[in-house]
């Protein structure tokens, strides 16, 4: 096992300037607070539809976590929600800029990050930081920091599983940060380590004979 | 006759301890994962998954948040006669997944392609899919769902007799590099190849391999079984670990499954089930008893059959 434990951090869903610079690649951050849920059906709801966003936001909550529970609304209006676990956040690059600029959103959660363009061109110009979900899958650990489900919006017209979700945190975590206050990438770091060694690994092996449209074979490219 | 309200009600089960409890074999595969990891941030990965499996059996709540596409693999003994027949078996296993979609709960993955019509209940055009398997003798049922998630970790090649077993582990090593980057694949998985058949057997062999064998399950061809741990080998030598941190765990094991293919290709796919390795099965007997377990025992001799003609047990035979 390795023997070097990361740096274990409370923060806040509405986090200080301050306490957003102080955080580093790999450090491990727990949440308390309000956040909610926003994927490509809030986004295309509220962008693209012009919707208003049901939330006054960041006043509520600065922390879009990219997000379906496994929940279910129960026939007298309570909510049971199991598990949580993050979506690939690369697809939802497209709306974020337009989202910073109308929410304030200081926190992004989601699985696999974003590209150090994207940090360094929207996240950082806002103050916003990418933590990343663990695993993935630690969708049982997350369900144990829900302290509470506030709401649920747009469940009529986006169904559970697009649904913008509000969810009360008490030391919600693990979460691990992947960008900073430069706009570095944990994960690109991580595989400009492990593409020194694909050479080797890959010696002797057989390229496609048949070649496909719109493919690379180049090994450090991200592919997102 | 099996009765069809016991099949419903094992299925209901199944679903449950599918999305809440880690097989057992996946487990003792993912901890000896864990005790050679010397990455930082891949171990501590590793720990906090093996936290997350306790905490999902003591809460009972689904140990990921994405809890995949349920579908159903339905094995039957030659003899097995089901209450009300097909109809009704592919009704109660719909009526399973709904259910226990509300009830453990289970998110509403399943979406119409282009209009994203959700039903909630994680059922609609074809889906959940129901595939069927037959074993000769016996009059029994096999339920077995697999919850498989994710977008990422699978992928197709057409290779050619001449590009031999170097083009095979070109293939893999792509797929894991391509779907490893980030952690999309959800790694360490299990991984599954499927060699030969048609594009779409192709894709059913290596998904099946993948989600219906077992941690520590060897091919009964032994060249293949030689080939899966060095591809299993391989596949960890890579330097890249959980979520494409640095590391060296990145496949609990590799299963691969053929089928006779076209002369001049050989169809190769690649597939990752992922760290929630969701499967669960149970055999429902005519008299009523059923009886639980994780291992699917899918690629039977039977299954993997080479030759026209099948010998009966001789029991059946007179029967």
């Amino acid at each position: 096992m390795g023997t070097a434990k990361p740096r274990e951090i409370r923060l806040s869903t509405t986090p200080t300037p301050e306490a957003l610079a102080a955080l580093k690649l790999g450090d491990v951050v727990y949440l308390d607070g309000l956040l909610y849920t926003a994927r490509e059906g809030v986004y295309m709801r509220a962008l693209e539809g012009k919707a208003n966003i049901p939330m006054e936001l960041p006043r509520d909550s600065a922390t879009n976590f990219h997000c379906s529970p496994a929940a279910r609304i129960n026939a007298d209006g309570s909510f049971e929600m199991g598990a949580v676990t993050a979506t690939a956040s690369f697809r939802f690059a497209k709306w974020l800029p337009e989202w910073f600029a109308k929410t304030g959103t200081k926190l992004v959660i989601g699985k696999g990050g974003m590209t150090s363009k994207d940090y360094k061109s929207y996240f950082v110009p806002n103050g916003a930081i990418y933590l990343s979900t663990v695993g993935y899958g630690t969708g049982a650990l997350l369900g144990r920091g829900i302290e509470k489900v506030e709401a649920v919006h747009w469940n009529e017209e986006l169904g559970l599983a697009q649904a913008m979700w509000v969810i009360k945190c008490n030391k919600m975590g693990p979460f691990i940060v992947a960008s900073d206050m430069n706009g570095d990438c944990l994960f690109e770091r991580e595989n400009a380590k492990i593409a020194k060694n694909l050479d080797r690994v890959y010696e002797g092996t057989r390229p496609a004979t048949l070649k496909r449209f719109g493919e690379t074979d180049d090994k450090s490219e991200e592919l997102i | 006759m099996i009765s069809i309200d016991l099949i419903q009600k094992t299925a209901e089960t199944l679903m449950d301890k599918a999305a809440i409890e880690i097989p057992d074999d996946y487990l003792e595969g993912l901890k000896g994962a864990a005790s050679v990891e010397d990455g930082d941030l891949s171990s501590f990965v590793l720990k906090a998954m093996l936290e997350n499996y306790e905490a999902a059996k003591e809460d009972r709540r689904a140990m990921c948040g994405d809890t995949g596409t349920p579908r159903w693999y339905v094995k039957m003994g030659n003899e097995t006669q089901i209450e009300g027949g097909p109809i009704a078996l592919e009704t109660a296993l719909r009526r399973a997944t709904s259910n226990a979609t509300n009830g453990v709960p289970l998110r509403p993955n399943r979406v119409h392609p282009l209009w994203r019509t959700d039903h909630n209940n994680n059922v609609g055009i074809g889906a959940p899919e129901i595939e069927y398997g037959y074993e000769p003798g016996g009059e029994w049922i096999d339920l077995i769902t697999v919850h498989k998630g994710g977008l990422f970790g699978t992928d197709y090649r057409m290779l050619f007799p001449s590009d031999g077993i170097q083009g095979i582990k070109r293939f893999y090593l792509d797929s894991l590099v391509a779907f490893g980057k980030r952690g999309l694949a959800c790694q360490p998985a299990i991984i599954g190849i499927g060699l030969g058949g048609c594009k779409d057997t192709c894709m059913v062999l290596g998904k099946r391999a993948a989600c219906l064998r077992t941690v520590g399950d060897r091919n009964s061809d032994p060249k293949i079984a030689e080939l899966e741990l060095e591809l299993k080998d391989l596949g960890n030598s890579i330097g890249m670990g959980a979520m494409g941190f640095v590391g060296k765990s990145m496949v609990i094991d590799t299963h691969i499954e053929v089928g006779y293919c076209h002369t001049g290709g050989m169809q190769m796919s690649v597939h990752a089930f992922c760290l929630s390795s969701r499967r669960a099965v149970a055999r429902v007997f005519a008299d009523g008893r059923v009886e639980f377990r994780t291992d699917p025992d899918w690629f039977t001799d039977y299954q993997r059959r080479e030759t026209v003609e099948w010998e009966l047990p001789s029991q059946e035979k007179s029967a």
